[in-house]
This record gives structure tokens, C-alpha cells and sequence, in this order.
């Protein structure tokens, strides 16, 4: 078996700081789909209204943060906010920051996407029992959205765990950067540690990612 | 003769600038059967939806009894529980059991107790071959049973009248005899219904009266032995001879003669 410098783990506090690393990474995350899943779900509503003023607004918002790479947002809101108005934000709100207002954007369009599928006809034939518009929304319409939605939302959930890789980049210690700074000090005793920490690195996102999927994968074959 | 349940007065719907209703009245009693026949795109769907008030009209009036149907009626949910509809396409809540979609508008439209909304539910699926599906779901089914269940939701709230659009013309044919008995069986019952429908035996079968829809306006209306037997305006032979096919292979008597056979 070759060297895969995994002995560095071992050293000092090295296992801890890494799995420090990744409740780094996924409180940002969990904080940012904590806020970007409601704030994502209004957005949405407002996105299927026949109003063009917010019809205009929500799709510039949508195309400005679709077209924008994570990365450049970071810096944008970390740096570029110092300069301009003067703030002293952290990394860690810096990335909170980014990924709600990335989150927000992805999830309204999923909640858009899924309020338009249901077909007209449902609405109808609830109209026609007599359900008022809002028995309709909230018996009919939503229990569909939200079947169709759960898959998607937690598709965009992993996505964003994924992401905050991004974040060690304006300076938040994040998994990523403890696994740098660990095979960094380690350069000289054993030069093969990357491989090994790295390695580690993946099988922390994967075990943080796994659940979530598997979870999906279950509802999708309860409400199928 | 019973009172009049159902009259719509001077009926006018557009889409853009097509007339698909054109200045259209109809009066259905109480405990009559009418029958809406038609070629396609006659605007016999349209009209149901109009008396739902599902498509907004340009102008006339539906009224059931009294009471103004129409899309700025403060009650129209109300008015719409005592108007049964089914639609050709079923239109099941797929996220629903059969049970729960048969009882979601008596319990959330009619604040029935659960237990008797459930109750009449089952009693009524047995009336129509269903109590053993109640707990599946909709895309369990196959298209008769579905609409058959359809069927069910629309009376389980007890309405005064009933509208059926196409309820045969997605299904498959072994499947439509089988809806085709529960409409036989509601007629029987007394049921006010009115019913549109491309299934010439059957309408003759279940209407006291037969309405014939050509080019937004009533064209003719008599009993179904008068109008399938003797259609008295030409555009409903035409419509009517369009159901009829002659032999092609088969010899004709006259032809019998013929040396080359």
C-alpha cells in the first residue's frame, strides 16, 4: 500500500480541526438554506404573478445571480462592500450573505417552476367542487408543489454544502483550508499527505451530502 | 312539467373575435335529462364551462333557480357545490387517495364532519364498483374506473345539477360502458343532468330531451326518438349521417348482377 501521508491526521489535534473545518462549512450552508428556503418559496409565489413590475424585477434578480460565479459574488460582497460602504463584514456573514442570496434565487425558480406545472385543470376541477382559491392553493395546489419541490430543493441543498469549498477564498477557515493548512505544516515530515487529507476532504462532504440524497431518493418513492 | 332548475339567457362567448356562443337560452327542469350533441367545436364544452362560470362570458345570464352564476357572484364557491361537473380528462387530485378525493370538498367546502363525509363516500363508491379502490391511488386506476370515481366526487356533494363533458371520450372502449351505466343509473334516479356527449346509443338511451349545437346556437331540440329518427333541419342529418358508415366490400343488392363476381 503506498504512503497517503494519513499518519498527519493523527497528529496533534489534526482529525478535530478538520471536522472543525466542515461545521464551519455547514453552518454557513444550513444557515443560508435555513433562510434561502422560505425567502425562496415567497419569491416564487411572486414570480408566477402576471404583474410585469415584479415579473421584470424578479427575472433580473434571477439572471444577475444565475450569471454572476459564486466566487466573484464573494468578493464582491467581502471586499467590494468594505470599500464602497465602508462595512467590516466578516467572512463567514460574507458567505451567508452569497449563498441566501444565491439559495433565494435557485429555490424561487424551482417553486416557480413547480407552481406552474400543476396543470390548469387541477385548479378547475377544484373550482368546480366549489373549494374557494385558497382551499385550492392550500389543499390541492400546494401538497402537489411541495411533492414535485422536495427532490429539487434538496438537489440545491447539497449544491450549496458543495459550494462553501468557494468560501476559503475571502479567508474563512473552512474544511478546505484546515486540509490545506494541515498538509502545509506537514510539507517536510510527510510530503504524501495531501493525497491522504484530501481524501479525507471528499469522504467528510460525502458523508455530510450522503443522508440528504438518500433522504430525497426515499420521498421521491413515497410520492411517486 | 317540474320548475325550471337551470336557464341560461342569451349566452354569448368569445374568444378574441371567434363566436363560440352565440346569443344561446336553455332551460333545464328539475329531474330532466338534456343531452348537448354536436359536431366539434360546436362550443358544447364551452357551454358547460360557461354554466360553471369556469370562462368568463361576454354576455346573458345562468341562473340556477334564481340565484346568478357568474364570476362575480360573491358565492360562487357555494353555487358551484350545488353544480356537479366532470370533466372528460377526470382531473383526480393525484396526491390523493380515492377516498381523500372524493371527501376533501364536502369536508373543506362543506365542513362536513370527516366520519359522514367518509361514510356517504364509501357508500357511494360501492354504488359504483369502488369500495374496494378506497384507499388507492388515482394512478393506480385505470380511465373508467378514475372517471367513475370523478363521478363520485362530484356526488358526494349532493348537487342539484349535474354537468358531464365528454366523461367517455378519453377512455378506452371496453371502459366506456362501464361510466356509460353509472350516467344510466343516475338518469334513473331522477337525477337534473345535462350531458354532452359524442355517444349517439347512449344518448338516446338517457335523454328526455336532445339539444343539437351547431355554430353557437341551438339548431334543433326535440325527444331523442324524434331527433335521431327524423332529424327535421339539414345540418342535423349531416351531423347524424356522419355516424353512419356504408359496406364497401360487401356487394349492395343492385350490385348483385355484377359479371366481374
Amino acid at each position: 500500500m503506498p504512503d497517503l501521508g494519513l499518519e498527519v491526521l493523527l497528529k496533534g489535534r489534526n482529525l478535530a480541526r478538520l471536522l472543525g473545518g466542515l461545521w464551519v462549512a455547514l453552518r454557513i450552508s444550513l444557515l443560508s438554506v435555513a433562510i434561502s428556503i422560505p425567502a425562496g418559496i415567497l419569491l416564487g409565489v411572486v414570480m408566477t404573478w402576471k404583474n410585469p413590475v415584479t415579473q421584470a424585477l424578479s427575472r433580473l434578480y434571477l439572471e444577475i445571480i444565475r450569471i454572476m460565479p459564486q466566487l466573484v459574488l464573494l468578493f464582491l460582497v467581502f471586499f467590494g462592500t468594505t470599500r464602497v460602504f465602508g462595512w467590516d463584514l466578516s467572512g463567514e456573514l460574507s458567505s451567508v450573505i452569497v449563498f441566501t442570496l444565491w439559495g433565494t434565487a435557485e429555490m424561487g425558480d424551482l417553486v416557480r417552476g413547480a407552481l406552474v406545472s400543476i396543470p390548469p385543470h387541477q385548479y378547475e376541477s377544484a373550482a368546480a367542487l366549489g373549494l374557494t382559491e385558497r382551499q385550492t392553493f392550500f389543499c390541492v395546489v400546494l401538497p402537489q408543489t411541495v411533492r414535485r419541490l422536495i427532490p429539487l430543493s434538496i438537489n440545491l441543498i447539497t449544491r450549496m454544502i458543495k459550494t462553501t469549498s468557494l468560501v476559503l477564498m475571502i479567508g474563512v477557515v473552512e474544511v478546505l483550508k484546515v486540509a490545506q493548512q494541515i498538509i502545509e505544516a506537514n510539507r517536510m515530515s510527510s510530503p504524501n499527505a495531501a493525497f491522504g487529507v484530501y481524501l479525507t476532504v471528499f469522504m467528510l462532504y460525502f458523508l455530510a451530502c450522503w443522508p440528504i440524497s438518500l433522504l430525497a431518493r426515499r420521498l421521491e418513492e413515497l410520492w411517486r | 312539467m317540474t320548475k325550471p332548475l337551470l336557464t341560461v339567457e342569451g349566452l354569448v362567448k368569445r374568444y378574441g373575435e371567434h363566436t363560440v356562443l352565440n346569443g344561446l337560452d336553455l332551460t333545464v327542469r328539475e329531474g330532466e335529462v338534456v343531452v348537448i350533441v354536436g359536431p366539434s367545436g360546436c362550443g358544447k364544452s364551452t357551454l358547460l364551462r360557461c354554466i360553471n362560470a369556469l370562462e368568463p362570458i361576454q354576455s346573458g345570464a345562468v341562473r340556477l333557480e334564481v340565484a346568478p352564476i357568474s364570476r362575480e357572484s360573491r358565492d360562487l364557491p357555494a353555487l358551484r357545490q350545488k353544480v356537479g361537473m366532470v370533466f372528460q380528462s377526470y382531473e383526480l387530485f393525484p396526491h390523493l387517495t380515492v377516498l381523500d378525493n372524493v371527501t376533501l370538498a364536502p369536508r373543506k367546502a362543506q365542513k362536513r364532519p370527516r366520519a359522514e363525509a367518509e361514510r356517504e363516500a364509501l357508500a357511494l363508491l360501492e354504488r359504483v364498483g369502488l369500495a374496494d379502490r378506497a384507499r388507492d391511488y388515482p394512478r393506480q386506476l385505470s380511465g373508467g374506473q378514475k372517471q367513475r370515481v370523478a363521478i363520485v366526487r362530484a356526488l358526494v356533494m349532493h348537487p342539484q345539477v349535474l354537468l358531464f363533458d365528454e366523461v367517455t371520450a378519453a377512455l378506452d372502449p371496453e371502459m366506456v360502458r362501464e361510466v356509460l351505466d353509472v350516467l344510466l343509473d343516475l338518469a334513473r334516479q331522477g337525477r337534473t343532468m345535462l350531458i354532452v356527449t359524442i355517444e349517439m346509443n347512449f344518448a338516446r338511451a338517457v335523454a328526455d330531451r336532445v339539444i343539437f349545437l351547431d355554430g353557437g346556437t341551438i339548431v334543433e331540440e326535440a325527444p331523442p326518438e324524434e331527433f335521431f329518427d327524423h332529424p327535421k333541419t339539414p345540418r342535423a342529418q349531416k351531423f347524424l349521417n356522419t355516424f353512419t358508415f356504408d359496406a364497401v366490400k360487401r356487394p349492395h343488392p343492385s350490385s348483385l348482377a355484377d359479371p366481374t363476381t
